[in-house]
Parts: C-alpha cells; sequence; structure tokens
C-alpha cells in the first residue's frame, strides 16, 4: 500500500457551528446560525447546489391564500395530520403550518422567482392530500428555485462552505458537569482523500434521507443515510422509521431510467391514473377515513378543478400512500401496462401548450429519456422509493436531539410527518425546521463559550483507522457495487410497499450476513476521488439504517401510511398512539422501544371534530 | 436489445493520464453514465465521475463526449451507432482532478463576485407584487443547472488560462442579465458586468446557447441585452420585455455596484 494510502494528516477547523449537509434544510440552517452571530460552516458531499433539494419539482406548501382566501395555517395543520394518519408530532405540524408563508417569502426576498397569480402574487397550485391549492412552484423545477435562492443567500453572506467533503463520525466530550456533548466531527474531501477534523460544540444534521438502500427509488448516491446512522453512533434516537414513502409515480421504462420521479403536479394539473382497460381505477380505492372529502364521480373530480367549494376532490390525488397502494393492486391484478405500470394521462385532457408550460421538466425528462411526448399519450408510471418519514428525534421547536449540541433538520429529522408525508410538505419542512434548528444550535453554541468542546485526539485516530479499513484488506475482500446491489434488491423484494412478518426477519437475516461481508470490503486505487472507496464507508450507514426500518417494520403490527403489512392489514387504533424509538446498543445493533406519541392540546383537536 | 459497447474513457489525475478502452454490456434505452456505472461496478471501481440526479436536473454529470460537451445522464446509447467507439473525457477547460472530475471552482469563484441581489420594500402586507410577463424573462435564466458546460466551451477560456481572471464566463452572464431583469432589485450591474466580468471580452459566437442542455438563449437572451444595457444608458425595459405592464424604470432608481 502506498504512503499516500495510509497518511493519517488531517486539518483543523473550528467554528461555533457546523451544518452538515447543503439541502434547503441546511441551507437555511447555516444562514440561520450565521445570522446569529456564529462562526458557521456549511459541509457537504457533492459540488454546491447538487444536493436533492434540486431536483424537488412540484412545490413549497404554504398557506399563504394567494389563491384561496379561505385557506390557513389550521386547515393545513389539519391537512398534513390526516395525511399523516394523526402520527405527527402534533407540535411540528403546527410549526410548519404557520411558519411556512413567511418563509416562502423569505425565498423571495433573497430573489426567488415564483410562478405568479394574476394578481401578481405567488401562484399555488393543487397537490395531493392538500385541501386547497397551496404549493407555491415555479414550472415543475421548484427545488431549483429554492436551492440557488439559498445557496446564493449563503454565498452573499460569506458562509464558508467544504464541498465534495463527507462526514464519517461526530465526536463527543464530557461537559464539567458530566454530561455528554458534542465536540466536533470528522470528514474527508473527496477531491483528496485527505482528512479533517471539525471542532465545533453545535452540529446540526440536514443529510436527507436513506432511498438509496431501495431498488427503485428516485434517490441519488448521496442518500445512504449516513445523518441517521451518525446520530444513532452518536446517542441520538430515531422515530417513525418504518415509514418509507413509495410515491406512486416514477419512471418505470426504459430500464435505465426505473424509479425516476414524474412529479404529483401532474395530477395536480388534471392528470388522472388509468389501467390497460382504460379504467380510471382511483375511484375503487377510496377509503373511508377520506370518502367524505373525495369525489365519487369522473364529473365531480373534473369540476374540482374550477370549483373547490362545491366539488370534492378527485380520488387521484388522494395522499400518496393510498395511491401507491391502489397502483400496487391493479399490477398484481395484471391491470397493469406493458412494462409493469399503469397510465398516467394527462394527454387527453389538456392541451399541449398548457402542459409544456406547467410541466416543462416532465415533457423535456420523458421526450429526452423515453421517447414518450406527455402531451400526446400517456406516461407508464409505478411506485418508486422517495421519502424517509423517520428520522432523528428531535424537539419540536429548536430540533435539538438528545444528544446536548447535536441538531437534526429536513429529512433527516423525524415526526412532523408522522406515517406518511404529503407532497410539498417536505421544501417547506426544510425552510421552517432548517431556520429553527440553525438558530438554536447558534445559541447553545454561544452558551458553551465559556467551556468549549474539545476532541480528543484518540476519537480522531479511531475514526481514521475506521475510514482506512477499505485499503487494509488482505486477500480477496468483497466489492462495494456488488454489496450494495444485493441490499437493494433484497431491502425492495422483503421491507418494500407491502410487507409480511416472515420476509422482514429474513431482511434481518439478510442484513446480518451482510453486515459481516461489508467488515470484509475492499477498495482498488488511491484515496484521490475514488467512489468506490466512498461507497465503502457509506454502506455501513446504509446497512445500520435499513436494519432501523426493518426492525420498526416487524414490530408494528399495523398498516398505517407508508407502512402496509400484508398480514396486519387494518389500521389498529391502538398503534395510533405509539411511537417506536430507535437507539444503538452496546453490540452496535439497533434497540427499540414504544413511546406514547405526544398528544395535542384541545385547542389543536377540535379543529377534526 | 444488449450489446457489447466499445467505449475510450480518459483515465488519470492532475499528473497526466490517457484513454482506456473498455468493453462493457448495455441495453435498450440506457444513456452513456449508466454505460459508465457499469465499467464502475464491474471493472474499476474508482473510475472517477460526478452524477447525482441522473435525470438532467442537478448539472454534476458534465463532460466531454465525443469532444462535445454533454450531460452524461441526458445522452442516450441510441444517439450512436451500436459499432461506434463512445469516447469520454473531462471538461476540458477546467484542471483535471481525476478521470472525468474537473475541479469547477473557477465558477464558485465567479459566483462570489456577483452583487447579492437587493430588492425593494414588500408592499404593506409583507407581500411582493410582481406580473408573470416581467419574471418570465428571468426564470428562463433561473433554468439554469450549473452545468458549466457552457463556460466550458466558451473559447475566450476554454484555451485561453490567462483570461479566466478577467471574464465571469456565459453562465453568470445570464445571472448578471437575469438580476438586471429583476423587476424588484436596486443594484445597476452594468458597470461591474463591462469591468469585472468582462462581458466586452464575449464577441458573441453563441458556441454557449448550443450546448446549454436547457435551451437557455445565453447570447441572444441575455449576453446581448445586457451588452446594449452596458453601452446604452437610456435603454428601455418595456421595450426590451415588450411587456405592457408598467413598472418603475430601474436604471433611474439603481445604485451603481462596482
Ligand atoms: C425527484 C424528487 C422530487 C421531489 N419533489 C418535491 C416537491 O415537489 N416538494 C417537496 O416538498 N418535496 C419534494 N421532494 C422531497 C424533497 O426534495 C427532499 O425531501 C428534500 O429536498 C430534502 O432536503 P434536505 O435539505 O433534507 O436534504 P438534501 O437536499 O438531500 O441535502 C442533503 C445534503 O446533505 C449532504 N450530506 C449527506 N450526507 C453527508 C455526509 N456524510 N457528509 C457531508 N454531507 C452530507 C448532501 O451532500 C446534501 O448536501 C422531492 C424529492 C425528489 C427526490
Ligand atoms: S457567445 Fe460569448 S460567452 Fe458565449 S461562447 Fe461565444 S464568446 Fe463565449
Ligand atoms: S447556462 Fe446552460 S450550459 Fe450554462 S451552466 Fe447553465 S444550464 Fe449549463
Ligand atoms: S446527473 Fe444530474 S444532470 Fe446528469
Amino acid at each position: 500500500m502506498a504512503e499516500a494510502e495510509t497518511s493519517t494528516e488531517y486539518e483543523t477547523h473550528t467554528y461555533d457551528v457546523v451544518v452538515v449537509g447543503a439541502g434547503g434544510a441546511g441551507l437555511r440552517a447555516a444562514i440561520a446560525a450565521h445570522d446569529a452571530g456564529a462562526r458557521t460552516a456549511i459541509v457537504c458531499k457533492s459540488l454546491l447546489g447538487k444536493a436533492h433539494t434540486v431536483m424537488a419539482e412540484g412545490g413549497i406548501a404554504a398557506a399563504m391564500g394567494n389563491v384561496w382566501s379561505d385557506d390557513g395555517w389550521p386547515v393545513h395543520f389539519r391537512d398534513t395530520m390526516r395525511g399523516g394518519k394523526m402520527l405527527n408530532h402534533w407540535r411540528m405540524a403546527q410549526l410548519h403550518a404557520q411558519e411556512a408563508p413567511d418563509r416562502v417569502l423569505e425565498l423571495e426576498t433573497w430573489g426567488a422567482l415564483f410562478d405568479r397569480t394574476d394578481d401578481g402574487l405567488i401562484s399555488q397550485r393543487d397537490f395531493g392530500g392538500h385541501r386547497f391549492a397551496r404549493l407555491a412552484h415555479v414550472g415543475d423545477r421548484t427545488g431549483l428555485e429554492m436551492i440557488r435562492t439559498l445557496q446564493q443567500r449563503a454565498v452573499a453572506l460569506g458562509i464558508d462552505v467544504f464541498m465534495e467533503c463527507t462526514v464519517t463520525e461526530l465526536f463527543k466530550d464530557v461537559a464539567d458537569d458530566g454530561t455528554p456533548r458534542i465536540s466536533g466531527a470528522f470528514g474527508y474531501w473527496r477531491e483528496t482523500g485527505k482528512f479533517l477534523v471539525f471542532e465545533a460544540p453545535s452540529i446540526v444534521l440536514a443529510t436527507g434521507g436513506i432511498g438509496k438502500s431501495f431498488e427503485v427509488t428516485s434517490n441519488s448516491w448521496e442518500y445512504t443515510g449516513d445523518g441517521h446512522a451518525m446520530a444513532l453512533r452518536a446517542g441520538a434516537s430515531l422515530v417513525n422509521m418504518e415509514f418509507v414513502q413509495f410515491h406512486p409515480t416514477g419512471m418505470v421504462w426504459p430500464p435505465s431510467v426505473r424509479g425516476i420521479l414524474v412529479t404529483e403536479s401532474v395530477r395536480g394539473d388534471g392528470g388522472v391514473l388509468r389501467n390497460s382497460e382504460g379504467k380510471r381505477f382511483m375511484f375503487d380505492y377510496i377509503p373511508e377515513y377520506f370518502k367524505s372529502e373525495t369525489a365519487d364521480s369522473e364529473e365531480e373530480g373534473d369540476r374540482w378543478y374550477t370549483d373547490k367549494a362545491n366539488n370534492r376532490r378527485p380520488p387521484e390525488l388522494l395522499p400518496r400512500d393510498e395511491v401507491a397502494r391502489a397502483i400496487n393492486s391493479e399490477i398484481k391484478a395484471g391491470r397493469g401496462s406493458p412494462h409493469g405500470g399503469i397510465f398516467l394521462d394527462i394527454a387527453s385532457r389538456r392541451d399541449a401548450e398548457y402542459i409544456k408550460r406547467r410541466l416543462p421538466s416532465m415533457y423535456h425528462q420523458f421526450k429526452e429519456l423515453a421517447d414518450v411526448d406527455i402531451t400526446a399519450e400517456p406516461m407508464e408510471i409505478g411506485p418508486t422509493c422517495h421519502y424517509v418519514m423517520g428520522g432523528v428525534e428531535v424537539e419540536p421547536d429548536s430540533g435539538a436531539s438528545i444528544v446536548d449540541g447535536l441538531f437534526a433538520a429536513g429529512e433527516v429529522a423525524g415526526g412532523m410527518h408522522g406515517a406518511n408525508r404529503l407532497g410539498g410538505n417536505s421544501l417547506s419542512d426544510l425552510l421552517v425546521f432548517g431556520r429553527r434548528a440553525g438558530e438554536s444550535a447558534a445559541e447553545y453554541a454561544t452558551k458553551a463559550e465559556q467551556g468549549r468542546p474539545h476532541v480528543q485526539p484518540e476519537l480522531i485516530t479511531s475514526a481514521e483507522q475506521d475510514a482506512l479499513a477499505p485499503f487494509r484488506i488482505e486477500g480477496g475482500g468483497e466489492n462495494a457495487y456488488t454489496l450494495q446491489k444485493h441490499l437493494q434488491e433484497q431491502m425492495q423484494k422483503l421491507v418494500g410497499i407491502i410487507r409480511t412478518d416472515e420476509e422482514l426477519a429474513e431482511a434481518q437475516q439478510m442484513l446480518r450476513e451482510l453486515e459481516d461481508r461489508a467488515t470484509r470490503l475492499k477498495v482498488s486505487g488511491g484515496r484521490v476521488y475514488n467512489p468506490g472507496w466512498h461507497l465503502a464507508l457509506d454502506l455501513n450507514n446504509m446497512l445500520l439504517v435499513s436494519e432501523c426500518i426493518a426492525l420498526a417494520a416487524r414490530e408494528r403490527t399495523e398498516s398505517r401510511g407508508g407502512h402496509t403489512r400484508e398480514d396486519f392489514a387494518a389500521t389498529d387504533e391502538s398503534w395510533g398512539d405509539v411511537n417506536l424509538i430507535l437507539t444503538l446498543g452496546d453490540d452496535g445493533h439497533a434497540v427499540l422501544k414504544r413511546q406514547p406519541l405526544p398528544q395535542m392540546p384541545e385547542d389543536l383537536r377540535d379543529l377534526f371534530d | 436489445m444488449g450489446y457489447d459497447l466499445s467505449m475510450r474513457l480518459w483515465r488519470g489525475d492532475a499528473e497526466g493520464g490517457g484513454l482506456e478502452d473498455f468493453t462493457v454490456e448495455v441495453s435498450e434505452g440506457e444513456v452513456v453514465l449508466d454505460a459508465i456505472h457499469r465499467v464502475q461496478a464491474t471493472q474499476a471501481g474508482d473510475l472517477a465521475v460526478r452524477w447525482n440526479c441522473k435525470a438532467g436536473k442537478c448539472g454534476s454529470c458534465s463532460a466531454e463526449i465525443n469532444g462535445r460537451p454533454r450531460l452524461l445522464c441526458m445522452t442516450r446509447l441510441n444517439d450512436f451507432e451500436e459499432t461506434d467507439t463512445i469516447t469520454v473525457t473531462p471538461l476540458r477547460a477546467f484542471p483535471v482532478i481525476r478521470d472525468l472530475v474537473t475541479d469547477v471552482s473557477y465558477n464558485y469563484e465567479k459566483a462570489r463576485e456577483v452583487p447579492a441581489f437587493a430588492p425593494t420594500p414588500p408592499d404593506a402586507d409583507g407581500k411582493r407584487r410582481m406580473m408573470q410577463v416581467d419574471v418570465e424573462r428571468g426564470q428562463e435564466f433561473r433554468k439554469c443547472i450549473e452545468c458549466f458546460l457552457c463556460q466550458d466551451t466558451c473559447h475566450v477560456i476554454r484555451d485561453h488560462e490567462e483570461n479566466k481572471p478577467a471574464f465571469a464566463g456565459p453562465r453568470f452572464f445570464l445571472r448578471y442579465a437575469e438580476l438586471d431583469m429583476h423587476p424588484l432589485d436596486t443594484n445597476d450591474r452594468r458597470k461591474l458586468a463591462q469591468d469585472a466580468a468582462g462581458i466586452g471580452m464575449c464577441n458573441i459566437t453563441k458556441c454557449c446557447t448550443e450546448v446549454c442542455p436547457e435551451g437557455i438563449k445565453i447570447t441572444d437572451n441575455a449576453i446581448i441585452p445586457m451588452k446594449e444595457r452596458v453601452v446604452d444608458r437610456s435603454f428601455d425595459p418595456l421595450v426590451w420585455l415588450g411587456s405592457k405592464i408598467r413598472r418603475r424604470d430601474p436604471s433611474d432608481e439603481r445604485t451603481e455596484v462596482v
């Protein structure tokens, strides 16, 4: 092994707040921490501006009332809780609904150019599960607008950015009063393979999701659950991990694009789902819970787009878990499309001009990648792993985890979305809780000023050893790409949309085996920009997070939101006030406990009568 | 259906390197990035390449395919004959880090030099009003995914490292123009565009527009109007936008930034 491969040199950087992640949540957190006076750094695995947030299409949910003046935070709050099957942390859902409008307006102050209403206000569009048209948007590239705006703001404020830099471990020390607390983090530059150490009292995790552990996914290579895993290893807890969202509409053909997202805006703007017999099958799948607010005829559904007061929403716009399950059933019943999907048709319902203006990137995506003209023919779509509701358990107002100095916001945080997230509620979540976490992290850091934490050298040595392990394997060794592929196939098959006890048990067994094989991961080449090495390190996180999902999914013997059990097909009210909390045991494996769901106060409860 | 594709991939680092031959099995509907990923997974685990979205949305996977700046994830294999050899090299205008990955920090430095957006105060209800027609041109420019293919292709810097300090490049002319056309911005960036960003060095060859995967008319809609604005202070944005909406004339009220 060449000397360069084993070098344990590292650079040290000192900050008040280190934000891990440069998506919407991380950027917003960093801006808030900076504005609160903290010396702040942002660290991210890709180049700045390339995080998942850039891919978001449909919009940002915020009850601004620009299109329907009856909208307001209580309605948004109610929609969010019902969409989440009442398992959301009520306080997060409340803060989210209350603060989202201000956060969107703030983006405009920083240069965002949203689509407008005829009065010149920010336009808002329909999405599944939302009572009113509520999503602020820019065509179908809203995430790009959001990340660019935040990125430009962060750059204008002069916040330090460490890009193409991966954090692998969090450090802790012990405060004078004996409590363990965050002291910093360890990482490597992807471009050089060199190590760095951050000394910081506050760390904000904004690392996004876990979707790369599944075979069919809308998520990129970045989504390996690093933040989830690092939080666990640092002593924090995860909540709601059994809830993984399969978005109903991902591309299915050609195989190369399988899983790539088709935005819900297609349905929000009038698109409908049909099976191979041409039938709008969603009318057969309206659950009791949503009957009173869902149209029961095509005519009523169609009228709703223009007259919301006197009609109910079409069933294509039920929350995502309902639609994904319905599609799954139709395909299973043999009424699928030629390539194993279902048809999503907007061509027969809206004119070509409208489609191109409202959905330009969908038009482009299908044209370029599938040779399909969506203004002339239906799309073939099927469910794709999209979002994890589960994440770090945080204190709603501050984003603080149970570990002093560790905060989380965005997709990596749990609680906000309960059992199922409504479309558009992620981008708003990033802004609302990114800001709150950034502010709290800054405040905590100034309090820690008297006794700033200290990174012990032996922790650094141990983190270095872990990072270099794949270079030190003698003999054969395992290939990271092969292992990852195996993990994805098995997770898809055993812990996918529909689950059973037997399969979940099999998944747990499979994960133990993969974990064992992962100790022998071996990489070729050097440390300079070596994706094989990067993947080998990320894989450990994927395995730990997958273990959490399987464990919690096996425990919850009911179906609710993003968790569907074939052997427990009904929603069971006795599970309605139970959260499953995961922590890391001494043996390095996840430990599960049940915890009562926080109960909302009377005045909010009244909204549901 | 499936066939064996011959590829030549540039491999190496800052010290040097060269083209390496690979044969990889590919199938219907795949893009160049799929083929590269298969090489990575089965033959060269350390092959360096950037990507994220795999759908033309993030601008990470820029490289040169048979000498042409393109997105790897949006270049379909059926654009080529099955017998063609596809050659992939890193962006030529930027220093190579490893294999297909280049050091694009030049672009991030140029981004830092653009003075920030400085809006007028909101209306009394805390909201801002802008008409769709007035934001449309800016929206066209904000479609930019920062793939930097236009920067790579622009001859002013492609083979002229010495021009880089004085030249922001088409992606950032787009940004200057976008802010300049923003209905609520209060800064006048014309002098800066001319002096520091070097818009004068552009001789409107339109090569940047040709490679833009977002189809942004960089030259016609951003650079040329910006150049005109720079020389002609009495320029009228009403005419420019072809809009009937009444608006204040920014050139009267804007503060010049230098
Ligand atoms: C195709 C698509 C469309 C979507 N459309 C919508 C929509 O219309 N509306 C909506 O509300 N939501 C939408 N979503 C969901 C939403 O985009 C995401 O949930 C959200 O962007 C996540 O943001 P984030 O800030 O939490 O994380 P991200 O934007 O994913 O950012 C994560 C950041 O963390 C960094 N990171 C991760 N691990 C590490 C590490 N170990 N070290 C250093 N850095 C690390 C990454 O590099 C990245 O910068 C969509 C998602 C997808 C995939
Ligand atoms: S038009 Fe100008 S900016 Fe664009 S490639 Fe030509 S010289 Fe460069
Ligand atoms: S203007 Fe076009 S080519 Fe240039 S960086 Fe933006 S998207 Fe890429
Ligand atoms: S991977 Fe995002 S543009 Fe190609």
